[in-house]
């Protein structure tokens, strides 16, 4: 009885977290798999067992090669700012010289990532506006307005213009994290390297990159991951347009599913979006170490 | 001799001149150096905060000053903007983005942090599955889930309901706050709860007795990132509430542009009010987001 009763509370502890976890998380990934092989719309309680088609359109779907390219730029622009860059700011804002600004610039350069992503997007819509908008009113001001253009209505810059608003936003996220990591390198190594009188770049190179070097791989697969998976910023600024000039992967999932009611094309695709992120997040999972016992 | 001698006081007073103007040099040279990094990082400051400064001060003027006097302030300062923005339906969309975000918030950390307490505390075959089973959950993502999830709903009837979003939102934010909330539980000293079991205190009682009372922090900083994320989660609300008596702001905000094609300074103004709770929550708990983010196991 008393043995029972030991085991009655951690399965009930334990219990609501594995059952949300198991409706909402784990039976729509096998679902999704499973919905793939179907046609289907949302308006029909039937589904049509299609097989392999769906997989075999998406290998001829234009508009996916545009839109994985376009998650492509995303990954490696974001790797520049959102690693390299984020990595010197990090140091920069660490160092002795700046201690006294340092606190302020952190939240201010953090602010951006505590709004939602829809306000930071109107406000880009505002930004690039062709006739009122703040970029183009500002290369004007500063005698450059033969590069105006309409950002968001121009099949080249779209894209970019996308992709810019989100390093935007998010680059203080990624080197608060390069913060929190530096702080935790010992001083003395620092000291060790005054020393022998290294100077700050070589103290950079040689002792800050290493020692954050997993925060660094960590912070690449976020990026990397997160840029595979990016909705929001081109379905709210762009809708993937002009054209399919600044689609991504999601945007292409959401179009085909809710807007064509192609729910079993938008299953694979999300499938193959699965299959891109899964890769990323068991590495992550792995190198981060989460949940091993410390 | 005498000669020798001056000329090596000369040599050296030579050497002397040199060494100090070269650390001169050196200093003027790290002096520059620091000032240009210095007029670097308030760049990008002003890079960050202007835009921001934008909104807050267009959302004051009328649609016509908004579009010809991109830069000045306004002449008239329309407070209206926000009396209006707000009884038009931003307040509604508050109020859903409230309820929503205060349940999920309470949802996950009871779920979460009775589940990182089995966890922390027993172990068997079934606890190591149990925890790579919800380790396993941070692989997935709302985009993948969507179509299911959205056919499920359905199904449940809960399309159009705010449950539609507050147990998404828990099911996605459980993962990484249980994560979170374990690696401190394990922190805690065993010698505490053994003499608590000795005065006769029940399993439950060392879970909120003890456990729940001391990790105020880490739940504080779960706190932080649920609140986070639930306020500003735009793929599900979007999809799951049609209803515009229910949306939460993330997409309430693209009713309201549609609705307003011209009245710009009202929109702008629904934005600022937007924003508002998370830059408060912010400034009042930073401590805890930091520490969250050096626990290091965070997924944006």
């Amino acid at each position: 009885m008393i043995f029972r009763k030991k085991h009655v509370i951690p399965t009930l502890f334990i219990l609501p977290s594995i059952l949300l976890l198991g409706i909402f998380i784990y039976f729509p990934l096998v679902q999704n798999f499973y919905n793939s092989f179907f046609d289907f719309s949302v308006f029909s309680p039937t589904k049509e067992y299609v097989g392999f088609a769906a997989f075999e359109y998406l290998l001829q779907d234009k508009v996916i090669v545009i839109a994985f390219l376009n998650n492509i730029k995303y990954a490696v622009i974001s790797m520049v700012f959102q690693v390299a860059f984020a990595l010197i700011l990090a140091t920069i804002l660490e160092d002795k010289l700046f201690r006294k600004v340092a606190p302020a610039l952190r939240i201010i350069y953090f602010i951006p990532v505590m709004i939602s992503i829809s306000v930071i997007a109107l406000l880009f819509g505002f930004i690039y506006n062709p006739q009122m908008g703040l970029l183009n009113s500002f290369l004007e001001l500063i005698g450059l307005e033969n590069l105006a253009i309409p950002w968001l209505g121009n099949a080249t810059a779209s894209i970019y213009a996308v992709i810019a608003m989100s390093q935007w936003q998010s680059i203080g996220f990624i080197t608060m994290l390069f913060i929190v990591a530096i702080q935790k390198i010992p001083k003395d190594l620092y000291e060790a390297a005054d020393i022998d009188g290294a100077g700050k770049v070589r103290k950079f190179l040689s002792i800050t990159v290493p020692q954050v070097k997993e925060t660094m791989f960590v912070n690449t697969l976020i990026t990397i991951t997160g840029a595979m998976l990016v909705f929001n910023e081109p379905y709210i600024l762009t809708n993937g347009g002009p054209g399919f000039s600044s689609m991504t992967l999601s945007v292409h999932m959401y179009q085909q599913g809710f807007v064509k009611d192609n729910m079993g094309y938008a299953s694979a695709v999300a499938t193959l979006i699965f299959a891109l992120t899964a890769i990323f997040a068991l590495i992550q999972i792995k190198v981060s170490g989460t949940g091993k016992d410390e | 001799m005498s000669k020798t001698k001056t000329n090596e006081d000369y040599v050296g007073h030579n050497k002397m001149t040199r060494f100090f103007t070269s650390i001169a040099k050196l200093n003027l040279h790290a002096k520059v150096s620091k000032n240009l990094i210095l007029l670097g990082l308030l760049f990008f400051a002003l890079l960050i905060l202007y835009p921001l400064f934008w909104m807050v001060i267009s959302s004051l003027k009328s649609y016509d000053e908004i579009y010809n006097k991109v830069w000045s302030l306004p002449t008239e300062w329309h407070f209206e903007n926000y009396l209006t923005a707000w009884s038009k339906g931003i307040s509604s969309y508050f109020l859903n983005s409230l309820i929503v975000t205060l349940s999920t918030i309470v949802l996950v950390v009871v779920v979460g942090s009775m589940a990182a307490f089995t966890l922390s505390r027993y172990k068997s075959r079934w606890i190591d599955f149990a925890l790579i089973f919800i380790i396993g959950g941070l692989m997935m993502n709302p985009q993948v889930a969507l179509i299911p999830l959205f056919e499920m709903l359905t199904w449940m009837d809960l399309i159009n309901t705010r449950w539609a979003l507050i147990l998404t939102y828990v099911a996605f934010r459980l993962p990484l706050t249980i994560i979170l909330i374990r690696a401190f539980f394990l922190s805690i000293p065993k010698d505490l709860e053994e003499s608590a079991i000795i005065d006769g205190c029940s399993e439950f009682g060392i879970y909120s007795k003890i456990y729940l009372p001391l990790s105020i922090p880490i739940i504080m900083t779960a706190i932080v990132f649920t609140a986070f994320f639930a306020w500003n989660e735009f793929l599900f609300a979007t999809v799951f509430i049609d209803s515009d008596v229910l949306k939460t702001i993330p997409s309430g905000l693209m009713n309201f542009r549609d609705a307003l094609r011209t009245d710009w300074g009202v929109l702008l103004a629904g934005m600022v009010i937007a924003s508002i709770p998370m830059i408060i929550l912010l400034i009042l708990l930073q401590k805890y987001l930091v520490r969250g983010l050096s626990e290091g196991s965070v997924k944006g």
